[in-house]
Formats: structure tokens, sequence, C-alpha cells
């Protein structure tokens, strides 16, 4: 079993300092996946542009906490979850990119723990 | 790492995964796989829809309105395709998925505008002239 993600804590109720009262904060729903070489986060952030997220990697923990800003009808919603992160995520080299409302966080995996080939000499 | 802190870890683990797979069978099973949230409001001069479609072609968005006032939205969301990859965890919903709503007013079908920006599809559908308000002169004698 992974231990790349976890369930979040109760988030925050309400964000501090945005001036937006009634801004809703719900868990995006994500995807991930693991490949020799990295792990991939996707998670679905609708609405929300890209200066408008905030990743953060602290403590073995990964934050994403995306904003967006409210709508006729629809209050302002934060987009907000935490992920337990391996210690095998070279976390220096994390990326990330969001199109089309689907946020790709890239963690590539440390040198040490990739698979190697190791050739055969006969 | 903050795995395993207590002894239950493991066995917590296991039943948040069950649980999470139960409740992924149930999105299946239910239809509502992909469906996208809807948003309808209206003002005098239009009828106005919003759907949250994160990560979809807009080529592949079929937007539809028939006899005036039923508005369908249809569409694909495709899963990941990433060479080589397992699966750790899967939230995101995927596959066809159809919305049908209808609408408050009787719209213009023709002048109908969709956009698609950051994973949000956004509808503005004028009203059929018949359906506007009129503001009716009355004249004194």
């Amino acid at each position: 079993m992974s231990t790349l993600v976890r369930r979040p804590e109760a988030a925050p109720a309400a964000v501090n300092g945005t001036g937006e009262e009634q801004a809703v904060t719900l868990t995006p729903r994500v995807d991930v996946l693991e490949t020799e070489n990295e792990f991939l986060v996707l998670a679905d952030l609708p609405g929300v542009k890209p200066d408008q997220v905030d990743i953060r990697f602290e403590k073995g923990e990964m934050s994403v906490h995306g904003r967006r800003p409210g709508g006729r009808d629809r209050a302002a919603t934060h987009y907000h979850r935490v992920f337990a992160v391996a210690e095998t995520v070279a976390a220096d080299r994390i990326t990330a990119d969001l199109k089309a409302g689907v946020l790709t966080v890239k963690l590539p995996k440390v040198e040490a723990v990739k698979p190697k080939r190791i050739a055969v000499t006969g | 790492m903050t795995v395993n802190r207590h002894p239950f870890g493991a066995l917590w683990q296991e039943f948040n995964q069950v649980q999470d797979e139960f409740t992924q069978w149930l999105n299946r099973a239910s239809g509502a796989a992909a469906a996208a949230p809807l948003s309808v409001w209206e003002d005098e001069h239009a009828v106005y829809a919003e759907a949250d479609l994160p990560g979809v072609d807009p080529a592949k968005l079929e937007v539809t309105v028939t006899e005036g006032n039923q508005l369908t939205v249809q569409g694909e969301r495709t899963p990941p395709e990433v060479a080589g990859a397992a699966w750790v965890r899967q939230e995101r919903p995927f596959g066809r998925f159809t919305r049908a709503v209808g609408l408050p007013a009787l719209v213009d079908a023709d002048k109908v505008e969709a956009k698609y920006a950051d994973g949000v599809l956004r509808l503005t559908l004028p009203k059929h002239e018949a359906a506007k308000p009129r503001k009716i002169a009355v004249r004194g004698e």
C-alpha cells in the first residue's frame, strides 16, 4: 500500500485573510499513478487558473491549494488536499502544471529507488 | 513519512481503501461516474448554464438544445494513459456522460454560445423573443 496519498484531515473551515466570506472548501478528487521513475498526481480543479494554485512541500507532506473565484449563485471555492509523500520522492524536483482544470504533479523518485538494469556480461 | 505511527495504522489504511473502492464502485454503478454538476440561472435576456468538466477535450463536447428548452450536454472523460504506470488511487471519474435539463425559458437554439475554459463549460442561451419580458405601452385616450 502506497503512502503517497492519505485522506485529508479536517480541511480548514475558513481560509483567513482572503476577504472572501462564505468560501467553500472542497477536497478535490485525485488519481495517483506510479511508474518506475515517478509518481503522478492528477487533481480535478475546475475553474482554477494556474496562478491560483499553491503547492507546498514540507516535512514529508505536500499540500495542494487552489482558489476558484465565486460566480453568480456560487461562493468562492477552495480546493485543498494534503498528501503524505514517501521519502523515496525527490522533493526538489517536483513539478506541476494545470491544464483544462486538471492539475498534474510529477514527483520523481530518488535515484536510489529506481529500478536498475544490470548488464550481464558473458 | 507519517505512516504507522500507531498500531492500527495499517489496518486503518486498509479500511480506508475498502471504503474508497466501495465509493468508486457505487459511482460507476449509479451511472454518475462522469456526471457533471450543472448550474442553470437566468436573467431577462438569457439563460446561463455552467458545468464543471475538468480534463475534457472541448472538441468532443456536444451541446444540443431541442424543443426550445431541453438542454443536453454530452461528452467523454478519458482516464489518464501513462505507459507502464500502476494505479495507486483512482477517484476521478471517466467514461461517457450525458446531462439533460429542462431550461426555465424558451431559448434561441441558433444563438447559443458555448465556451470551455479552465475545465468549465459556460453556456449563454439567449431567450427566444416570445420568452422575453415585453413592455406594453399604455396609451391614454
